[in-house]
């Protein structure tokens, strides 16, 4: 499915990231020509290979059930913008 | 299904009967001291961001490491689900953005679930049981806390919940009315308590529910469902679900159409209302979760943890019916709280000997209770002890006193003598029943003595017998055996 200029600003909307107007139709252009790269994939036959996770053939580590860390409240909070008994203070967000 | 088509269960409209369709998404939150990722602490409350981490704030270059007891739970909750365990499950970002999610996605289990299908067996009533299938369960992070009341334009977030496990439970569309929801949630929550994997608190937020309702009519396919998000008690998930399916009869019969849409239940009000516009809320573009490898399992990890699984309520009940000869009913009551099951068992085995596990069950079921609820405690909450209760069965079942003085004598083990043992408190105030036939005789006989009216009319009127019992209680204040003043008096009276 090509990426129209629509989807372009509706993925840019839910990442929260700023177009200009002028970027939206050279980002399809862009988006397009990588997905038309990605699709080539699909020509290598992959029936019955199990997807590769890890370079390596390892399991996922695992930590022990037991506290270590907290407590640092200063140091969570240093860099918001505003604080208030180490709560962070953000825009009121009710729906 | 069993659970297709029960006629009782029906709603009656203006135009015909409709079915309600109900299904439930239970967060629960699992029993650790860590975070699933991190090792902050789980625990509830704690000041401010206090129980946070750099991971769990989402700091640049923090990397999740997966608490292995949280997957331990997980498991055993599963296998407490009669639920398939998948060896091989993994982990996705569920992308959105609020203030309570630093990382701006929550680390989820969307396509690979590490528990499969299961089942929950649910007693609606003493006489209907129903089987819940169980879709999925799988581990997720928990977000944030925001506070919305501290300020006119600002929100106050709190990360100390940010991170903690939560299994989500997600139910198959199996219950058909509120009675059924709420007899389903209450026996979820039975059973992760057994297990130790969820506290079941739903006031501090620990275990929370999400509730899929449609409506149609009976035989037709599914209706287009609404989900009602976070229902925080039984009673509001009955209500919910009531309030919802008439809504939806309404628009229904109405001639409109149900939109799919998040729906949040007031109950001040009484009603549900639209929460929040659905233009691209769902649009969470999962993925799989780079820095996590699979969550691999052995069939042997797995086979241990159920060798070591605790006795679950269905098992429990089934064995009180058989080893402990109790009613349905009964064993049904007592195994819905596993401390309770517990405290049953210590007053039926204490001090190694056996007494009627029926006379023990209908204590504590009844005076017992009473009490406790009139306290506001469960029944291993009072200062009541298995043993009292154990004490006060034998002295009913040795004739030593009757069940009317064993109700007195609970009133002086709750109120005045709590940690006293009955039979020293029974010897001590004379509450000793008269089994002397000498004197009980006596007895008798100075009532009849005193009312030959009354004897006249009770050769007529033999439900007059009661009277007289009452009269040889009182005067032997309350000691006599009942039974001997019964067969006394029946002679005497030649009734």
């Amino acid at each position: 499915m090509p990426v129209d200029q629509a989807i372009v600003r509706r993925i840019a909307h839910l990442a929260r990231i700023e177009l200009a107007a002028d970027e939206v139709a050279h980002l399809a252009c862009e988006l397009n020509a990588i997905l038309a790269f990605v699709e080539e994939l699909g020509a290598v036959d992959v029936e019955g290979v199990e997807p590769m996770t890890s370079v390596m053939p390892m399991r996922m580590k695992e930590r022990a059930d037991v506290v270590t860390e907290g407590n640092i409240a200063d140091a969570i909070v240093a860099n918001a913008p505003a604080t208030e008994d180490h709560y962070f203070i953000v825009p009121k967000v009710v729906e | 299904m069993t659970t297709q088509g029960r006629p009782s269960k029906l709603i009656k409209g203006a135009t015909g009967d409709w079915e309600v369709v109900i299904g439930m998404e239970v967060h629960a939150q699992v029993v650790s001291k860590a975070k699933l990722f991190s090792g902050a602490a789980a625990e509830f409350g704690g000041a401010p961001n206090s129980h946070v981490s750099l991971v769990d704030a989402a700091m640049p270059g923090m990397l999740p490491v997966i608490n292995e007891e949280c997957v331990a739970q997980a498991v055993r909750s599963g296998l407490g689900l009669k639920a398939k365990i998948n060896l091989r499950s993994h982990f996705d970002r569920k992308n959105y953005f609020y203030p309570d999610l630093p990382q701006g996605y929550q680390i989820s289990q969307y396509k690979n679930p590490l528990v499969g299908e299961g089942t929950v067996s649910v007693d609606v009533s003493p006489s209907e049981r129903i089987e819940v299938g169980i879709e999925r369960l799988h581990l997720e992070q928990d977000a944030g806390k925001s506070l919305h009341d501290q300020s006119a334009t600002e929100s106050f977030v709190d990360l100390n919940r940010a991170g903690v496990g939560l299994m989500e439970i997600v139910s198959k569309p199996d219950m058909r009315s509120a009675e059924e929801a709420k007899a389903y949630i209450t026996k979820l929550r039975t059973i992760l308590r057994y297990l130790g994997t969820c506290d079941g608190n739903m006031e501090q937020g620990s275990l929370r529910a999400d509730v899929n309702v449609s409506v149609r009519r009976p035989g037709e396919p599914l209706g287009t469902r609404c989900e009602i998000k976070n229902v925080n008690s039984i009673r509001f998930i009955g209500q919910a679900i009531e309030t919802e399916a008439r809504r939806q009869i309404g628009v229904l019969e109405d001639g409109g159409v149900i939109d799919q849409e998040t729906r949040l239940f007031d109950p001040n009000r009484g009603e549900t209302r639209s929460m929040r516009s659905k233009e691209e809320a769902h649009d969470y573009r999962y993925f799989p979760d780079p820095d996590l490898l699979p969550l691999e399992l052995d069939q042997a990890y797995v086979d241990a943890l159920a060798a070591a699984l605790p006795e679950l309520p269905d098992a429990k009940k089934a064995r009180f019916i058989a080893t402990h000869g109790l009613p349905a009913y009964d064993a049904s009551v007592l195994v819905a709280d596993k401390e309770t099951a517990d405290y049953f068992e210590a007053a039926v085995a204490h001090g190694a000997r056996s007494r009627d596990p029926k006379a023990v069950a209908n204590w504590i079921m009844g005076d017992v209770a009473a009490y406790a609820n009139s306290v506001g405690l469960s029944v291993p909450q009072t200062h009541l002890k298995p043993a009292q209760i154990a004490a006060l069965v034998d002295l009913i079942a040795a004739g030593t006193i009757s069940g009317k003085i064993a109700k007195d004598l609970l009133v002086i083990l709750i109120e005045e003598d709590k940690d006293g043992d009955p039979a020293a408190i029974v010897e001590a105030r004379g509450l000793k029943q008269v089994t002397d036939r000498g004197a009980i005789e006596a007895a008798v006989d100075a009532i009849i003595a005193a009312n030959p009216d009354k004897v006249a009319q009770a050769k007529a009127k033999p439900s007059m017998l009661g009277w007289f019992v009452g009269q040889v209680m009182k005067s032997t204040g309350g000691k006599a055996n009942p039974q001997a003043v019964n067969d006394l008096l029946k002679g005497k009276l030649g009734i």
